[in-house]
């Protein structure tokens, strides 16, 4: 399995719920991470004002940092190399990055959810 | 008070109303306690902390020893310095290492008022969850910040600690708390040891006032809920008249005695020590001795002070007729808990509207009860209060309903358990504070703002915001967008300074006045209120009072304020509307 590292500008948190406004996107994205760690994808995140160390010693960051700017932030890795910068992938895009298999992406699609989610126990999207 | 000191636990924490005398009353006690041989480490989390000139000995941020008192040791914590630091302790190992840009994002994420109060908060238990620290000390007082400021540094860790344990995901905006898991074991020591009684005693002081003793029970009954039941009351400068005949004396004598008459029945039922009105106050170690001390003479020889001369000062007609004459706008009471802000913001918002005009009185104050006082006495005078309840309430309704339309189901969860964060109910009240200042465009709108520490969090909070805004592109309300300006505007945001003649609430005025001058805010008057010069007494015990005001009118007048305002004593407490109505018509007690 795939292991995807994501590195966040300066945010008071992770999903900017607490800043002047709350970004949809951000919430959006939280919310993906979370389905791609239920379908056994390793994620790991780091936001610059709380965990700058994990930007210091990654030789990869750091450069994108030193070369083009706090702009290039965030930075999506998959296994330890660039796969995204400035943006953040929707759900779509990171079902191609992380190379998970379609039918749990297409769950919680236009399918009928009370069909397809199988209660508390599952891990399908909608547990 | 020898059972106040005999029985003094190892903790003992000062709480009470601004301007009832905390701190000279956690001086005195430190004092007190040194004398008798123990030894004391004295610390105030007051972000407008005052130590220094109480015991007049200059400290810091770790303990010093205060002069002319053996084995007392003083320190501040300062919230903007232990945030400073907290930012530092963070940010330098990577300076030279990660670009500057990219230090200075960091610095800036940290600047928020959150930090603010998590930094000071962290100092705090770092000290009473902590042994190293204290180990060389026998008794460690702390002179905490006005009960509502101490009240939530004491609901943090509770709040944080169910947010902890419930949050599923993990991805926990706990903002800069990130780091706080690690701390738990330390915060949940110092809850431990402020909820054992034969550790900690907690000390409310209070003076012979309705709204101060009020303010005390409601602090005596949260904290016995948040579990600190060991308590002591002190009923501070309780005045008996000398001169009978003077009715400035009497109507003081008797508003005293029956505040006291009908004291709540959860502070009736504390051990209770008395201590009269002293006119000169407690400036100093030798002065702070005579606190405990039966046998001073409350007030030194009234020779030399027969007629009382103040400097020319305008009233409060005066300004009501200035601030009438722009038509619209807001009015902001700032200053120290306990000067009357909230008595002022009312009084002058009641004047306004009798005068025709449409008025908005609001509040953030969280110890505030005007809107109860006033009525619906005037159909153009409309009263509310910021509270902080009910508008993260509206704030999460608000955000799921715009923002979480926008999510799947998912996301939505994921929303409303971030939304739980504590820095959602920052948000909400400095937004519903953005809305009130936006009114003023087509009416009066008169703010009381809560005391000095809270105000600067708030305008802090504004600045970060502002440059928040200027970078963000999304859409935020026009009302956040246009607050900084708003409140630099001088025509549009008048600000009111309010103090009492007395030493260190002038000297607070003064540095909340530098403080605003450098967000770039300039105060367009001081009032200085309830003073017993303006009152004129005949009472020698008053007019020692009123002799000690003039230096600090003259101080006002001459040297920090572009314009000022005084209003004598009149009986202290102004809640109703007619008792306002007192401060624009004065009558002379019978």
């Amino acid at each position: 399995m795939k292991k995807i590292e994501i590195y966040d500008p300066s945010m008071c948190c992770s999903t900017g719920a607490c800043g002047a406004d709350v970004d949809p996107k951000l919430i959006q994205f939280a919310s993906d991470l979370a389905w791609l760690k239920q379908q056994g994808v390793s994620v790991e995140r780091f936001n610059l004002a709380q965990q700058p160390a994990a930007f210091a010693t990654n030789p990869v960051v750091s450069e994108a940092l030193k070369t083009q700017g706090n702009e290039s932030l965030p930075l999506v890795l998959v296994d330890g190399a660039i796969a995204t910068r400035s943006i953040y992938p929707n759900r779509e895009q990171l079902v191609v990055l992380a190379g998970v298999t379609e039918d749990s992406a297409e769950c919680c699609g236009e399918a009928d959810k009370a069909d397809c989610c199988g209660g508390e126990e599952s891990s399908c999207c909608c547990g | 008070m020898k059972a106040l000191l005999d029985a003094a636990p190892r903790f003992l924490f000062f709480t009470g109303k601004g301007g009832v005398g905390k701190t000279s009353m956690a001086c005195a006690t430190a004092v007190a306690l040194a004398d008798a041989g123990r030894r004391v480490l004295l610390i105030s989390t007051d972000p407008a902390s005052n130590l220094d000139e109480v015991l007049e000995t200059p400290l810091g941020q770790s303990p010093k020893p205060v002069i002319g008192v053996a084995g007392l040791d003083a320190m501040n914590i300062d919230p903007e310095e232990a945030a400073r630091a907290y930012r530092e302790r963070i940010v330098a190992p990577y300076r030279g290492i990660l670009p500057d840009a990219a230090v200075m994002s960091i610095e800036e994420q940290l600047s928020g008022a959150c930090t603010v109060e998590i930094a000071s908060f962290n100092e705090f238990t770092r000290i009473i969850g902590h042994d190293e620290p204290i180990a060389a000390y026998d008794n460690v007082i702390l002179d905490t910040a006005p009960t509502g400021h101490t009240l939530r540094l004491l609901s943090l860790p509770a709040a944080w600690n169910d947010f902890i344990a419930s949050n599923k995901t993990g991805s926990s905006c706990l903002g800069p708390l990130a780091g706080l898991k690690d701390q738990r074991l330390i915060y949940e020591k110092a809850v431990g040891t402020l909820n054992n009684p034969s550790l900690t005693l907690l000390v409310l002081v209070t003076r012979a006032e309705t709204s101060a003793l009020k303010e005390a029970a409601r602090a005596s009954a949260e904290l016995a809920g948040l579990g600190i039941r060991n308590q002591h009351l002190i009923v501070n400068g309780v005045f008996k008249a000398v001169d009978p005949d003077d009715a400035v004396a009497a109507a003081f004598e008797q508003r005293g005695r029956s505040a006291l008459d009908r004291i709540p029945e959860i502070l009736a039922a504390l051990p209770r020590t008395t201590l009269p009105f002293h006119p000169n106050g407690f400036l100093g170690t030798q002065a702070l001795r005579r606190v405990f001390d039966i046998r001073a003479e409350p007030y030194p020889d009234q020779e030399g002070c027969a007629t009382v001369s103040l400097p020319f000062i305008e009233d409060f007609n005066a300004l009501a007729d200035r601030l009438a004459a722009t038509g619209c706008g807001v009015i902001m009471t700032m200053g120290k808990g306990g000067v009357g802000k909230t008595t002022l913001a009312a009084a002058i918002a009641v004047e306004l509207a009798r005068r025709g005009f449409s008025t908005h009185l609001s509040t953030t104050d969280p110890a505030a009860h005007v809107s109860a006082a006033i009525g619906e006495s005037f159909p153009n005078l409309h009263v509310s209060r910021i509270d902080p309840a009910a508008e993260t309430r509206a704030h999460i309704e608000r955000v799921m309903a715009t923002t979480g339309s926008q999510l799947d189901e998912e996301g939505r969860t994921l929303l409303a358990e971030e939304l739980r964060s504590p820095c959602t109910e920052e948000v909400a009240v400095f937004q519903a504070f953005a809305r009130m200042v936006a009114e003023g465009e087509d009416r009066f709108v008169v703010l009381d703002t809560a005391p000095t520490g809270h105000t600067l969090l708030l305008l802090d909070a504004t600045e970060a915001y502002h440059r928040e805004v200027l970078r963000s592109s999304s859409a935020l309300p026009e009302a956040v967008r246009e607050l900084l300006p708003r409140l630099r505007d001088h025509q549009y945001t008048k600000v009111l300074l309010v103090t009492l003649p007395e030493a260190t609430p002038v000297h607070e005025a003064a540095q909340l006045q530098d403080d605003l001058r450098r967000a770039g805010i300039e105060p367009y008057a001081w009032v200085i209120n309830q003073s017993f010069a303006a009152a004129a007494p005949s009472d020698p015990m008053l007019k020692v009072r009123a002799d000690l005001e003039v230096r600090y009118i003259a101080e006002v007048t001459r040297e920090l304020a572009e314009y000022a305002v005084i209003v004598p004593w009149m009986g202290g407490e102004h809640s109703g509307q007619a008792e306002l109505q007192r401060f624009v018509h004065p009558q002379p007690f019978k």
